[in-house]
C-alpha cells in the first residue's frame, strides 16, 4: 500500500501559558497588595477575593493573602479598583529597580 | 445485485453503504433527490446517521468540517452556486486536512441563472486542493463514492465525487449494488489521529504565523507554508494511494482498473479525444462511426482530475498525431482548464502532440453527436490549423 | 436545592492560561474565565474570528485548556451543530458543545447560521460576548454598536443607527433559554452558564464585555463601566426561561429604585464624546419607558 506517512502537519495548538510572551513586560503600573488591609488576612479565613474574581488574566491566587504572578500580570489595575478595602495600590513600574523586577 | 435507479440515488446509496455518520443537507437543483433519498434512509433507519437540514451550503460544509474535526464521518452534496457559496469552506476543509466527502451534481453557474449541466462549478474549484473524481455513469458514481471515503481517510484530504447534473443525476441506468459486507471490509470505521477530545485538549486551526514558532515544550513547529507544502506533497502522494485503493476495490467486486483515465479504442489511435464525464461516453458513439470510416481514433476520459494524474495522461497521449480536448468549462479569459493542464503536462516532451481545445455544452446547451462527429473529423484532417484559441461548438450566433 | 454561588465557593480550577494576548483589562477575559469554570472539562468549544481567537493564542500555543475548533466567521452556529452531530453519532452525549462568538460574528455575519441552529433545536450553548463593535479588526462599527458611538468606520458623526437587539431576535425563535449577562457581574454570568448546561436544546447567553481600548476608558475601570451600564438601566440582566421573562441580579434590584442617569455612563467613555444632547435625551426617555414597562409587568 502507500509508503508515505500522510498528514504529518496540521495546525493544532497545545495548551500552555505565555502565548503572548511574558506579558508582565506590558506593565506600566504594578499592583502592590498591602496585606494588613486585606479582608481575608484580617478575618483569618476565606472572604472577599474580589481581586481573584475580577482578574482578567488569572494571575491572582485565591490564597490568604492573595499573591500576584508578576511574570504575567498586565497591570490593568482592576484588582486595585475593585478591592473594597483599598488594599492594592498601582505603583509606577519604573520605580522598581532591575533586581526587584 | 443489479438495480435500475438514478445517478442521484446511486450516489445516496453509496453514502449509505459507506456508513456516513453526519450528513449536512441543503437542497439545490439537480442534487435534491440525493439529499431526499438520504433523508429517507435516515428516517427509515436504514442508515444510522445524524441528518442536519442546514440553512445554507456554507453551513452545510461548516457542519461537515466541525463533525469531521470531532471524529465523525461527514458528507454533504451540492451543485453550482451552492458549491460556490461554500467556497471559503472548501479551502478550510482542505487546509484542516479533513476526510470529508461531497458529491457535486455538475451544473452551470449564474449569472445568468441556469440549472442545466456543465462542469464549471467543480472545475472552478480545481485550485482549492480537494481531490476531484469524475464519474462517467451510475456504476462509477456509486463505486467512486465508496472509494472516496476510503481515499479521504487514508490521506486526510477531502474528496468530491462529481457527476453531470440531469445527464447522470436524473437519468436511470442499471448498475451493480455493492454488498454492505464488501463495503464494510473495504471501508473500516476509523478514528483520526487528531480530533476534538476533552481528554486531550488542543486548539485546531488558529492563527498560524508566517514563520515557524516554538510550542510550549520548546519544539519548533511549522508555519503556514510548511503546512500547505505538506498538503501539496500529500496530494501528489494520493495518486499512488488511489491506484492501490482502486486495485483493492476491483479485487473485491471486479469493477475498476481505471482510477485516473479510462480509454476506449485508444491502443492504436492516431487521434485521441479527451473529455470528462458522460460526454466521454457520448464520444464513444462518434469513435465507433469514425472507425467504420477508417479513421484511427479513440476517446479518453479523465477520472481523477485533482491531483492531476500527469503520469497517466502523458503516457496515454504522448506521441499521438493529435489530441482534441472537449470541455464543458472554461478558465475565462484564457482556455479550457483541462486543455491547459494537459498541454502543460506534455510541454517538456519532444513527442508532444498538437492539441486543440473545444468548448461546448455550457448552461446545458445540447451536444449533438453530429456536432462531435464534425469537430473530430475536421480536427483529424486539419491538424496544422490547431491553435491555442478554444473553438466553440453549438453557438447559435 | 443547589448551593448559592459565591466568590468564596467558586472553583479555583482555571481553564485559561495567563500570558495570553488579550488586551490589559479585557472584559472578555473575565467572562471567558468564568464561563469555562461553569462549563468544566467535558466541553468542546467552537470559535470564529474574534478577539477570542487572539486570546486563545497563535499556533502552536493554546491559552485554553479545553478542545476547540476555529471556524470561519459566518459559520459558528452551523459548526456547533456539526460538533453536536458528531457527538451524537459517536455516543458522546454528555459533552458540552459551546460556541463563543463576538457581536459581529453573532448578530451580523453569523446570524444566519445561529438562526438555523436555533430553529433546528440544536443541543448547543451559544455565548455572544458583546463589546459593541468589530474590536479584533480595530474597532469598526457592528450591528450592536449603540447609536452615536465613534468607531473607525463612524469616525466623525458616530453610528447613525441604534443597537440591534440580538437577544430579542434569538428569543423570537422560541428556544428555551435566552439570557443576558455582564462582565461586571461574573457570578451572575457563571450561574447562567451553569444553568444553561442543565437545559436541553439551544441556549443563548448575550454578555456585555466592556473593552478599554475600543470604548475609550482606562483599563482599571472595566468593572465600573460595566456596572454603570446596568445601574443606568441601559443594559439589563435578564433571563427568558421557557418564554417567561425575569430580571436578575443587579437589574432585578433596580426595579422600583432610582436609576443613575444614562449621561453618567456616557461620560466614562471616549467613544461617546461626540454624542449630542438629543441622543442622550432620547436614550434616557427610551430607558425610562422600558423600566416603566418592567414595573408594570412585575406589578
Amino acid at each position: 500500500m502507500a509508503h508515505r506517512d500522510f498528514c504529518k502537519m496540521i495546525s493544532r495548538s497545545k495548551p500552555g501559558p505565555g502565548d503572548g510572551g511574558k506579558t508582565g513586560s506590558w506593565r506600566v503600573l504594578r499592583p502592590i497588595l498591602h496585606t494588613e488591609k486585606c479582608i481575608p488576612v484580617k478575618a483569618g479565613k476565606k472572604a472577599c477575593f474580589n481581586c481573584w474574581l475580577y482578574c482578567p488574566d488569572c494571575v491572582v491566587t485565591k490564597t490568604i493573602p492573595p499573591t500576584i504572578d508578576l511574570e504575567y500580570c498586565k497591570g490593568c489595575g482592576i484588582c486595585a479598583e475593585e478591592c473594597p478595602a483599598d488594599a492594592i495600590d498601582m505603583v509606577a513600574e519604573d520605580t522598581f529597580s532591575t533586581e526587584e523586577k | 445485485m443489479h438495480i435500475i435507479e438514478s445517478g442521484n440515488v446511486a450516489a445516496a446509496t453509496g453514502v449509505k453503504l459507506s456508513r456516513a455518520q453526519v450528513i449536512a443537507a441543503y437542497p439545490i437543483t439537480p442534487q435534491t433527490p440525493l439529499t431526499e433519498k438520504l433523508s429517507e434512509f435516515v428516517e427509515s433507519q436504514e442508515l444510522d446517521a445524524q441528518y442536519i437540514p442546514v440553512e445554507s451550503e456554507h453551513s452545510a460544509m461548516a457542519v461537515c468540517i466541525a463533525a469531521s474535526t470531532a471524529g465523525a464521518r461527514a458528507f454533504t452534496a451540492t451543485s453550482a452556486n451552492g458549491l460556490l457559496y461554500m467556497n471559503e469552506q472548501l479551502h478550510w476543509a482542505v487546509g484542516a486536512r479533513l476526510p470529508v466527502v461531497m458529491c457535486v451534481a455538475n451544473r452551470g453557474i449564474g449569472a445568468p441563472w441556469t440549472v442545466w449541466n456543465d462542469q464549471q462549478d467543480s472545475m472552478s474549484q480545481r485550485d482549492v486542493g480537494w481531490i476531484q473524481l469524475y464519474a462517467n455513469d451510475h456504476q462509477q458514481i456509486i463505486d467512486s463514492v465508496i472509494k472516496a471515503f476510503r481515499l479521504a481517510q487514508s490521506v486526510s484530504i477531502p474528496v468530491m465525487v462529481c457527476y453531470d447534473g440531469y445527464l447522470l443525476s436524473h437519468t436511470y441506468m442499471p448498475f451493480e449494488l455493492p454488498g454492505q459486507e464488501q463495503v464494510d471490509a473495504f471501508l473500516p470505521s476509523f478514528t483520526p489521529e487528531h480530533f476534538l477530545n476533552p481528554d486531550e485538549p488542543g486548539n485546531f486551526n488558529t492563527v498560524t504565523l508566517p514563520d515557524t514558532r516554538a510550542g510550549v515544550d520548546g519544539t519548533v513547529e511549522p508555519g503556514y507554508i510548511e503546512i500547505r507544502h505538506n498538503l501539496h506533497e500529500d496530494l501528489r502522494g494520493a495518486l499512488e494511494v488511489y491506484g492501490d485503493i482502486d486495485a483493492e476495490y476491483e479485487k473485491g467486486c471486479g469493477r475498476g482498473g481505471t482510477p485516473f483515465i479510462e480509454q476506449y479504442r485508444c491502443d492504436d489511435a492516431e487521434c485521441v479525444a479527451v473529455a470528462i464525464g458522460s460526454l466521454s461516453y457520448q464520444l464513444r458513439d462518434v469513435i465507433d462511426i469514425l472507425r467504420e470510416e477508417g479513421l484511427r481514433v479513440g476517446v479518453m476520459s479523465v477520472q481523477m482530475y485533482r491531483p492531476f494524474p500527469d503520469g497517466a495522461i502523458v503516457e496515454a497521449l504522448a506521441g499521438r498525431k493529435s489530441v482534441i480536448v472537449f470541455e464543458k468549462a472554461l478558465s475565462y479569459g484564457n482556455q479550457g482548464p483541462l486543455y491547459a493542464d494537459i498541454k502543460a503536462a506534455l510541454y517538456s516532451r519532444g513527442d508532444r502532440p498538437p492539441i486543440q481545445n473545444y468548448i461546448l455544452g455550457l448552461g446545458g446547451r445540447e451536444i449533438k453527436t453530429s456536432q462531435l462527429l464534425d469537430a473530430l473529423k475536421e480536427s483529424c484532417s486539419a491538424i496544422e490549423a490547431f491553435d491555442d484559441t478554444p473553438r466553440w461548438i453549438g453557438l447559435k450566433l | 436545592m443547589a448551593e448559592k454561588t459565591t466568590i468564596v465557593n467558586l472553583t479555583e480550577e482555571e481553564f485559561v492560561h495567563p500570558g495570553n494576548r488579550a488586551c490589559s483589562g479585557c472584559g472578555l477575559s473575565i467572562v471567558y474565565r468564568m464561563g469555562l469554570k461553569a462549563l468544566g472539562k467535558n466541553t468542546i468549544l467552537v470559535v470564529p474570528p474574534s478577539c477570542l481567537t487572539v486570546l486563545q493564542g497563535l499556533y502552536p500555543v493554546a491559552s485554553t485548556r479545553l478542545p476547540c475548533v476555529n471556524v470561519t466567521f459566518a459559520s459558528t452556529g452551523a459548526a456547533a451543530s456539526g460538533v453536536r452531530g458528531a457527538m451524537k453519532a459517536l455516543n458522546k452525549n454528555d459533552v458540552n458543545v459551546v460556541a463563543w462568538a463576538g457581536d459581529g460574528g453573532t448578530g451580523d455575519i453569523g446570524i444566519q447560521a445561529l438562526s438555523g441552529a436555533c430553529e433546528r433545536g440544536e443541543e448547543i450553548i451559544y455565548i455572544c460576548y458583546d463589546n459593541e463593535a468589530y474590536m479584533n479588526t480595530g474597532v469598526q462599527r457592528s450591528g450592536t454598536t449603540p447609536q452615536g458611538v465613534l468607531t473607525t468606520t463612524t469616525p466623525i458623526h458616530g453610528k447613525l443607527q441604534t443597537k440591534k437587539d440580538v437577544p430579542a431576535i434569538i428569543a423570537a425563535h422560541g428556544i428555551d433559554y435566552v439570557a443576558t449577562a455582564s462582565a461586571a457581574y461574573p457570578v451572575d454570568f457563571y450561574d447562567k452558564v451553569k444553568k444553561a448546561t442543565t437545559i436541553t436544546g439551544p441556549k443563548y447567553i448575550h454578555v456585555l464585555t466592556p473593552c478599554p481600548p475600543g470604548w475609550g476608558f482606562e483599563t482599571r475601570y472595566t468593572i465600573k463601566v460595566g456596572k454603570l451600564a446596568v445601574e443606568t438601566g441601559l443594559f439589563d440582566l435578564y433571563e427568558i426561561d421557557k418564554g417567561e421573562f425575569r430580571l436578575t441580579g443587579a437589574s432585578k434590584k433596580l426595579l422600583g429604585k432610582e436609576r443613575k442617569p444614562v449621561s453618567e455612563y456616557f461620560k466614562t467613555q471616549g467613544r461617546f464624546k461626540s454624542l449630542n444632547g438629543d441622543i442622550v435625551d432620547t436614550v434616557q426617555r427610551q430607558v425610562d419607558a422600558k423600566w416603566q414597562a418592567y414595573a408594570l409587568e412585575s406589578a
